[in-house]
């Protein structure tokens, strides 16, 4: 590895290099960000964007270098080492933009004519139809500042029940089977250098090798143990790394874990003390998965009954064993309780809440920690507390200087919300924050008849992606690198990104935004903050005493590089590292089993469609790819959507590899490039989901609803696969 | 309608359908599950099941693991105590079932009250079968010291009292459940004996070379067989005596020779019954008031035995009872057999005594007794229509999964005859020297071999510098070996005995890097990249 020297930062005023983390996923790389030249007026607007980081960075423009950070010991993946290029690019937006009607182009506007007439329509169909008739989707991408004000904004400015966020998408399954089996969700509830002397890991749904490169450092003494696990139906290049990788069929994790929960039984590796002192409920668990025998659910999975106890033995035998999820076996709707059955699994094996060994999630947005606490998702105030919760309405309406009774009650999840937007009791406005979810929301082409019902859409976003691109008003606002704010990332610690360059000028924060608006709104100036610290300051309070409590964290002691993982209850604690050793969350202290079954998945293939697709993501693209796909040599190297195909299943298709094909659902239909792979199960093909336009993949997927935690089906709908060049005639497609 | 006083009001709801249930085996629990899944309140459905047994339901299926010694009593128990309260069940366990009237619609129960019902399913499994052989049974039809069979969970208890480590024990019949008994019983010391009068084992599911190569593997676990002979006698305390005039000595006989469908209660009741309860689609008797699931029934092409089939008729009946879904069917279950034995792996399913010249099918087969591997696979129009896979397990995953789901066989026939028996694709890491110049070396950063070996020449001479000028390594580092390996690679190319180093149109011959290579990796190379973290 790559030493990379501290970075001096100076003071704000003066520094032309700040340290930083990345602005992409939740392990938030450490980097340093190096300014432009401050005395070069013209260091903003040249156009270099064609060069390398390293050509331009003694020279005009900005640029990053890796840094030595517990996460990322110093590595960065491309993404990260050409995230500069986000700063210099020239899609930037630095003007509002407007329409009056939706066939007209966007114009340029001031921010007064643009904010004037976006409150002034807000007033307007609140008047006529009420608070909910406005509603507001937030992203996992947002600072802990933007996301609790976002919260307020909606509760207190607008009054609306209807708010909710894109980590609906990514996190909601693992946070509701994290919450009701350890009484709190923290995604991984010890440090992620824990993992570093692990002799076992079993990852389930997870492709960090891709997602999160560096964190596979954490992964290498496991791998090198021959103790490391992945569950995945591709065989993805972290697959690759491990020693032995289980391929169930897509829609079949939750079969899966109750068949390695059968088998710890089995084979004897039931931690018998720890079920009885610290866990509740494990009979009924067991007499669900009693009906798992792993012949039984081989035949289920397509997963080898002999590999299921080679699994079992692997982390029971080590020394030192973690079980770890990810989007893979989480986006489903079954996934709340999928990820269950992989708790109820690390609980049996006396896993979790002990030093050495434990049970969590990896985080995937950058923000994804944080964003989900603070109070932008429907259900939800600051500090992880429920809406619904008298004594949190009751605290939080205090902070705010509300009357509790002001605050509105629960609203729709995303995919609820989006579906209701221009529907009769629907809203019939959307202000989108940090989320592109024309490209990120199951069933795309549902979501653009929805946004296109709205009678006014605005975007506030930095570049003019998908979703702003048909708005009625696009507000262009700094990031990662221009303004200061916290972040959580996937163990729990907050980082402060700090301010490194000046915004363009023209780009405004969202808080900012959210300010102007709230102002025009009838707000006091002083309940919208614009200075993050300010706002932090606020959400401290409103999060004191909550399951996430931030009241001991400060800039102060962030800048000073204190490593600090909520809950932080005190100015003087020194954080929570790790949870649960003593005890779990909930009254009685035990962390408790919960009786799931295998339901499949919400679709199965049939005549007409009969592959399974799954999506998920490939190294070069974040998430809907509005930033990546703006970085020259990332689209070099991933330029367009494929579709990762068996050779006998292109064949059958009349496909070869390199050839354009049309993968089509019941929903919709998307076009991507034939890439032909021998390890992939012959029934399923993959597409990645970052790209654009006719090559959504999310055309293809399946609204299909989690009932607890509200999560979409994004990793497995029945398709079938023809040459782009033949006639297709999708049955139903809408 | 008859009702007589012991029978409980429906819980919630007068009105709905009265339902009893006789046999609280796997069956009969399944479908109590199955209704209470649909009508959890019993608004629809006042349920009421009968168990002869005086314990709670247990998995049958694990009793293999019973016998082994791997589970314990409580970890077979299909329900807890409260189950039956919890879910607004009446159950009745210890108490047997007298008789039906079908006329008056109620079933008389041995504590002589009875029930009325609506609809009446029974379940009530299967019993195991002696074979007319002396010394099994005694006068009044019940077994003979030193005699157990193989079905309860009293029966485990039993079988593993009669005997302690080192004792004898033979077991009679060589089908699925005597293997499975003989296994676990080896694997707890006993000396155990198969008697099986066919000429190979499981000869319903096997041909003959597998049963061969199964019998093999069952002796290197400690089990002696005695094939193509039977029983003739049992003479307690010594053994059993075979009909060639051997003796096979045994403390205990265990008879496991098949079963017969527990039909006693719907012959009283007139019903009609072959080797089972005959059921149509909508598992109906001839009484249209009166069902039959599990190993019972006989509905056409279904093989009994098996759980699968009892737990897919569970949710037919389930269905129609709630009117859940008042359409269901039931129209078989495709079976696979799998041996359940520790450190054995065997799945048979669909046409196994096809002969690998049959004209009308593709049929591979691979033999290595000596490894304990048998792999046939008999393929009908590209689909997979039978196969016997012994030793190979993630094979056995892979044709399970195509048979099921009726899909075509891939094209590497091979491949799939021997799934991760087969070296894997790729092999070994290449060494730096044999790659293509499009291999991404890193991939973090996207660097191809190619763009490593420019930068190479250009100056960067160590794996520093390589970093610096091209990123790799600076991701996840696990491809620093690769990166290190190729500068060792490109140094000796380059030392004075060497040809030129790689690269140019000068030097063809350099591996991995064609004349004119450029920095960019294509489209494919991103399919091949080196495995990293070795």
């Amino acid at each position: 590895m790559l030493t990379v020297p501290e970075p001096v930062t100076r003071p704000r005023r003066e520094r032309r290099e700040a340290a930083t983390h990345c602005p992409y996923c939740a392990l938030q790389c450490g980097m340093v960000v190096t300014g432009p030249d401050a005395r070069d007026p013209d260091a903003r607007g040249s156009d270099r964007a064609d060069l390398g980081s390293e050509q331009v960075s003694a020279v005009r423009e900005a640029s990053v270098r890796p840094r030595e950070f517990p996460t990322n010991r110093g590595g960065l993946c491309q993404k990260g080492w050409t995230s500069a290029t986000l700063l210099n690019t020239p899609a930037r937006l630095t003007t509002p933009l407007v329409r009056r009607h939706r066939d007209e182009p966007l114009r340029p506007a001031s921010w007064a004519q643009a904010l004037d007439l976006v409150a002034e329509r807000l007033r307007g169909i609140q008047a006529a139809h009420g608070a909910d008739a406005v509603a507001v989707f937030g992203g996992g991408g947002l600072t802990n500042e933007k996301a609790y004000l976002l919260g307020k904004f909606a509760r207190v400015a607008l009054g609306t029940a209807q708010i909710d966020y894109n980590g609906r998408f990514c996190m909601s399954s693992a946070a509701a089977a994290g919450t009701r089996a350890f009484g709190l969700d923290r995604g991984l509830p010890f440090p992620v250098t824990d993992l570093d002397t692990a002799d076992a890991v079993l990852l389930a749904g997870a492709n960090v090798a891709e997602t999160m490169p560096p964190f596979t450092q954490h992964l290498r003494h496991a791998a090198d143990a021959g103790g490391l696990i992945v569950v995945d139906p591709r065989r993805t290049p972290t697959a690759e790394l491990a020693a032995l990788h289980l391929r169930p069929a897509p829609g079949t994790d939750l079969a899966l874990a109750l068949g390695l929960l059968h088998v710890a039984v089995a084979e004897g590796y039931l931690a018998e003390d720890y079920l009885a002192e610290r866990t509740t409920g494990f009979t009924s668990a067991w007499q669900v998965a009693a009906n798992w025998w792993p012949e039984r659910t081989e035949r289920v999975t397509g997963v080898a009954a002999a590999d299921q106890r080679r699994a079992v033995r692997l982390l029971a035998e080590a020394g030192s064993a973690y079980l770890l999820t990810g989007r893979g076996t989480e986006q489903h709707a079954s996934g709340a309780d999928t990820v269950s059955g992989w708790i109820n699994l690390a609980l049996a094996l006396g896993l979790p809440g002990r030093v050495g060994s434990g049970f969590g999630c990896l985080t995937g947005q950058g923000n994804g920690q944080g964003g989900r606490e603070h109070g932008q998702k429907a259900d939800q105030l600051p500090g992880y507390r429920r809406i619904d919760d008298p004594a949190a309405r009751a605290h939080v309406s205090s902070v705010w200087g509300v009357p509790a009774e002001s605050l509105p009650g629960p609203g729709r999840s995303a995919v609820e919300l989006l579906d209701a937007l221009g529907q009769p009791n629907g809203p019939r406005a959307l202000l989108v924050f940090g989320s592109n979810v024309l490209v990120s929301a199951p069933h795309a082409g549902r979501v653009a008849d929805r946004l296109a019902a709205l009678d006014l859409l605005v975007v506030a976003d930095f570049v003019l992606s998908d979703t702003a691109a048909t708005a009625d008003v696009v507000l262009p606002v700094t990031q990662w690198a221009e303004e200061d704010g916290t972040l959580t990332n996937l163990e729990g610690r907050v980082l402060l990104r700090q301010r490194a360059i000046t915004p363009p000028e023209g780009a405004r924060s969202d808080l900012d935004v959210l300010h102007g608006l709230a102002t025009r709104l009838g707000q006091p100036a002083e309940r919208f903050p614009t200075d993050p610290e300010t706002v932090f300051t606020e959400l401290r309070r409103a999060s004191a005493g909550g399951p996430a409590d931030y009241s001991g964290v400060t800039y102060q002691r962030l800048r000073a590089g204190e490593a600090l993982h909520w809950p932080v209850p005190e100015a003087d604690h020194p954080g929570t590292p790790r949870m649960f050793l003593d005890r779990f969350a909930h009254a009685d202290g035990r962390a408790r089993f919960v009786a799931v079954d295998h339901r499949g998945p919400a679709e199965r293939p049939d005549a007409d469609y009969p592959l399974l697709a799954t999506t998920g993501r490939v190294l070069q693209h974040y998430q809907s790819g509005a930033q990546t796909r703006l970085v020259p040599e990332l689209v070099e190297a991933a330029p367009e959507a494929h579709v990762e195909v068996h050779p006998d299943t292109a064949a059958r298709a009349g496909l070869v590899d390199g050839d354009l094909a049309v993968v089509a659902s019941r929903r919709g239909q998307t076009e991507a490039r034939v890439r032909c792979v021998a390890s992939i199960r012959p029934d399923v093909v993959f597409l990645p989901f970052h790209f654009p336009a006719a090559q959504r993949a999310n055309l293809l997927t399946n609204p299909a609803l989690d009932p607890t935690s509200r999560m979409p089906e994004f990793k497995v709908c029945a398709v079938r696969l023809t040459p782009a060049s033949a006639p297709t005639v999708p049955k139903g497609s809408g | 309608m008859t009702r007589t006083a012991e029978v409980l009001p429906p819980p919630t709801t007068t009105g709905a359908l009265r339902v009893v249930v006789v046999g609280y085996g796997m069956a009969g629990a399944r479908l109590a599950e199955q209704i209470r899944a649909r009508d959890p309140h019993a608004h629809r459905v006042h349920l009421t099941v009968v168990g002869a047994e005086p314990h709670a339901a247990y998995n049958r299926v694990l009793l293999s693991n019973v016998l082994a010694g791997t589970m314990s009593e409580w970890a077979v128990r299909l329900h807890d105590d409260g189950w039956a309260a919890d879910h607004h069940v009446d159950l009745r366990t210890g108490l047997a079932v007298t008789g039906i009237d079908r006329a008056a619609r109620t079933v008389g129960l041995a504590d002589g009250s009875s029930v009325g019902y609506d609809a009446l399913v029974l379940a009530t499994g299967s019993r195991a079968w002696l074979p007319p052989i002396e010394g099994l049974c005694t006068e009044d039809g019940g077994l003979q010291p030193g005699v157990a069979v193989f079905r309860t969970l009293d029966d485990c208890a039993r079988i593993t009292a009669a005997t302690g480590i080192g004792g004898r024990v033979a077991v009679l019949g060589g089908g699925l459940l005597g293997l499975e008994a003989a296994r676990g019983l080896a694997g707890r010391g006993r000396r155990v004996t198969v008697v099986h009068p066919m000429g190979h084992v499981m000869e319903r599911q096997l041909d003959a070379g597998a049963g061969r190569v199964l019998a093999k593997v069952l002796s290197s676990h400690g089990v002696e067989f005695r094939l193509g002979v039977g029983a003739a006698r049992h003479v307690p305390g010594v053994g059993l005596e075979l009909a060639d005039g051997s003796t096979v000595p045994a403390e205990l006989v265990v008879v496991s020779a098949g079963v017969r469908a527990e039909t006693g209660l719907a012959v009283a009741a007139g019903l009609a019954v072959d080797r089972g309860i005959v059921v149509d689609d909508r598992l109906r008797t001839s009484d249209p008031n009166v069902y039959a699931i599990g190993d019972c029934a006989q509905h056409p092409g279904t093989v009994s035995g098996l759980v699968q089939p009892a737990w897919e008729q569970a949710e037919v009946v389930a269905d129609l009872l709630t009117e859940a879904a008042p359409d269901a069917g039931y129209r078989g279950t495709s079976v696979v057999t799998r041996l359940k034995a520790r450190d054995i792996d065997l799945a048979a399913l669909g046409e196994v005594h096809v002969d690998v010249d049959a004209p009308d099918a593709e049929v591979l087969c691979l033999q290595d007794p000596a490894r304990g591997r048998y792999a046939k696979l008999v393929l009908r129009e590209d689909r997979v229509a039978g196969a016997i896979m012994l030793g190979v397990p993630d094979a056995a995953a892979t044709v399970t999964h195509l048979y099921d789901r009726g899909l075509p066989a891939p094209a590497d026939r091979l491949a799939l005859l021997l799934g991760g028996a087969l070296p894997a694709a790729g092999g070994a890491a290449a060494s730096a020297g044999d790659l293509p110049a499009s291999a991404v070396i890193c991939r973090c950063n996207t660097v191809s071999k190619g763009r490593l070996v420019s930068a190479w020449r250009e100056g960067a001479r160590t794996a520093d510098a390589l970093a610096t000028a091209t990123r790799a390594t600076t991701g996840c580092g696990g491809c620093r070996d690769a990166v290190c390996g190729l500068v060792d690679w490109l140094s000796a190319q380059e030392s004075p005995d060497q040809p030129a180093p790689a690269g140019g149109p000068e030097s063809p011959e350099s591996p991995g890097v064609p004349a004119g290579e450029s920095d960019e990796s294509d489209e494919s190379s991103q399919q091949n990249p080196v495995p990293v973290l070795a």
